[in-house]
């Protein structure tokens, strides 16, 4: 945020290894957790309960996405290893929790944790090669496990529940009490965000994170300093996917339904997107990069059907839109690996420091 | 200076704290390493000296672990490390650092140094992931030793610095640094000085000094530079070709006919440095 440290000096090791860098900063993130709890009231009041409904499902939407490019950036940006089966440990999860919620009739407490775990112990499997393969080898070991996990549970009536291949879920319910709209769901969906933001956050600044970042910069030294590359290698995998896991679960409580359709590649490389344009190795990057992918697509399609109707017919158009979608994104996964690979997060950095001296230059 | 560590080895019981019995490494048709022994005194500074591609590197590769030789064993303390792992021999103390700077680049030098002590930590992920209470109590304690060595190194100016940005030197200083902040028992160190101006070696050469009489640690240096080896090691050991040509004190390595006799043969094909 927008603060000055001037005048400002720590004087002990826990205030200098602190989350926030300011005390001021404490502040700020206060009043952005008061912000996002009156989020669904301030938008029904500003735009009705009908269209802040479709606002708040937007903002979940976010809520998910948040989730899962945590965990990708904790194994692809901090860990250095490459994935592009997420979207297939998301439904792993998914379908794992949809399983529980309806044959075994848990609650969500039970599914989401057991959805993670499922995730990450497959997560773990397919991580194994990553000790002898690397880049683009790895890449192609993971896209095979993403393919793998889609038939598998394409050709498993006793995991997919039959011919469509999904499964309804019932609501979760916080004592006692369903979810039924989006306004309920936005925060049980934030609790979890907010949750994994600060689970990351301390994870990649104490030991297991430090380690996850050294097999990334340099993985001899890393090893003559006593980390096992093997087992830490496997930890970010399964630290990812539990991630992804629970990615899943959100989801499908989210939509009522588990259904692979959801975790195609398509939606590995939507993440993948996510924490490339957001910046690799950041948590503010991952969050900015949920936000971006996830709007994307919902401001193509207003653009679209704004103007797009000049040019196309409507029925051209519902093709038009998806197309311009993916080759949005690749044309910006281009720009941001070769102009800036730091992504957003680099960005907001910039105009940060630019107004941290500011109005001196100096 | 020497003398005075090499009486305080054999206070301490003058034992061997690493022997190397008869290791050879072969690359393809290449004899890296062909036979050589050496015990290192515990408490004492050992040099490895010898001409390009006499295999220094490889011996050490050998003891922390990242070359397995073919033939031969390794015991540190009694213990047999041969086949074990890097990250392993790490963690049973000994510690190194490399002939070209290996440095975790992104990373500030605090960072390199906490990595360093990463054996000496036990957060798991969940105490991680959980932080307040025993993560952050023991980054507290740790940082407070890193501290201390960011002292004794002077790197007080630069502890929040990424090492890519820092000149040659000081990376090698911070190398030592992260080697130090393990802990070591053994500390192996190649060429340190290599690429060092004479101020910089000087300053080296006294830290390591240090590192030796007042922290105890045993040290195993490569090193080109033959002033400062005569100068700070008990005793060295003369490798050619792979082979263990001589061994003695600095004197008797000195006065060695072999061992002037690789030298001058190294400097008449040129590729002494
Ligand atoms: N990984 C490897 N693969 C193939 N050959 C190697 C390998 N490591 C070392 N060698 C060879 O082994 C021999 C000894 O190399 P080494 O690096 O141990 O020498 P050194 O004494 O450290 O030399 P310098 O003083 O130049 O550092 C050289 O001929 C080298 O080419
Ligand atoms: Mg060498």
């Amino acid at each position: 945020m927008f603060h000055r440290e001037s005048g400002y000096f720590k004087t002990t090791y826990a205030a200098d290894g602190g989350l926030y860098p300011l005390p001021i900063a404490k502040w700020t993130v206060g009043v952005l957790l008061v912000g996002f709890i009156l989020l669904p009231t301030i938008s029904t009041v500003v735009s009705g309960a009908v269209s802040a409904e479709y606002y708040v499902s937007v903002v979940n939407l976010i809520l998910i996405a948040v989730v899962g490019a945590l965990g990708l950036n904790i194994l692809v940006g901090y860990t250095g290893q490459i994935s592009i089966g997420h979207a297939g440990f998301m439904s792993v999860g998914a379908y794992t929790a949809a399983n529980l919620a309806v044959k075994l009739d848990l609650p969500f407490w039970i599914t989401l944790p057991a959805g993670g775990l499922m995730a990450a112990f497959i997560g773990v499997i397919v991580g194994i090669p990553s000790l002898r393969i690397k880049g683009l080898y790895l890449a192609i070991a993971t896209l095979a496990a993403q393919l793998i996990i889609e038939w598998v549970i394409n050709h498993t009536p006793a995991i997919s529940g039959g011919s469509q291949a999904s499964i309804e879920v019932p609501r979760p319910t916080v004592l006692g009490h369903p979810l039924k709209t989006q306004r309920e769901l936005y925060y049980f969906l934030l609790f979890f965000a907010v949750l994994s933001i600060v689970a990351t956050l301390n994870l990649v600044r104490s030991r297991i994170g430090r380690a996850f970042v050294a097999i990334r910069d340099q993985d001899i030294a890393a090893e003559i300093i006593g980390i096992n590359i093997f087992r830490y290698k496997l930890t970010a995998f399964a630290i990812s996917s539990f991630y992804a896991g629970v990615t899943g679960v959100l989801y499908t409580y989210y939509l009522g339904i588990a259904n692979y359709e959801n975790f195609l590649i398509t939606t590995s490389i939507d993440y993948l997107a996510m924490i490339i344009i957001g910046g690799l190795g950041s948590v503010l990057g991952s969050i900015l990069g949920a936000i971006f992918v996830t709007l994307l697509p919902i401001v193509i399609r207003l653009f679209m059907e704004s103007f797009g109707t000049l040019l196309f017919s409507a029925s051209d158009l519902n093709n038009i839109i998806p197309a311009t979608r993916l080759g949005l994104f690749g044309l910006l996964i281009i720009v941001f690996l070769v102009v800036e690979p730091e992504g957003l997060n680099r960005l907001w950095r910039n105009i940060r420091n630019y107004f941290r001296v500011w109005p001196f230059s100096y | 200076m020497k003398g005075a560590s090499a009486q305080r080895a054999v206070a301490r019981g003058g034992d061997n704290q690493l022997v190397v019995e008869g290791v050879s490494k072969k690359f393809g048709g290449v004899t890296a390493v062909q036979d050589v022994s050496l015990e290192v005194p515990r408490g004492g500074i050992l040099s490895i000296i010898g001409p390009n591609g006499a295999g220094k590197t490889s011996l050490l590769n050998m003891i922390s672990g990242f070359y397995k030789p073919d033939s031969g064993r390794i015991v540190l303390e009694g213990t047999e490390i041969t086949h074990r792992k890097p990250s392993a021999i790490a963690a049973l103390g000994i510690a190194r650092t490399f002939q070209n700077i290996a440095l975790f680049s992104g990373l500030t030098v605090l960072d390199n140094l906490m990595l360093g002590r990463h054996v000496r930590m036990k957060a798991g992920v969940f105490a991680s992931v959980v932080y307040w209470g025993r993560a952050q109590r023991e980054e507290i304690a740790h940082r407070e030793a890193c501290e201390e060595i960011i002292e004794f190194l002077k790197l007080q100016d630069l502890r929040k610095q990424q090492t890519a940005a820092l000149a040659y030197g000081l990376r090698k200083r911070v190398e030592l640094g992260r080697a130090l902040a393990l802990e070591p028992k053994v500390l192996l160190l190649d060429e340190p000085m290599g690429g060092m101006n004479q101020d910089e070696k000087e300053d080296m050469a006294r830290y390591i000094l240090d590192v030796n009489q007042e922290r105890g640690v045993t040290v195993v240096l490569i090193e080109h530079d033959m002033g400062v080896v005569m100068d700070i090691s008990d005793r060295v050991v003369v490798l050619d070709r792979g082979g263990r040509i001589a061994a003695g004190t600095p004197e008797e390595v000195q006065r060695n006919p072999k061992v002037i006799e690789a030298y001058l043969g190294a400097a008449k094909s040129g590729a002494q440095t």
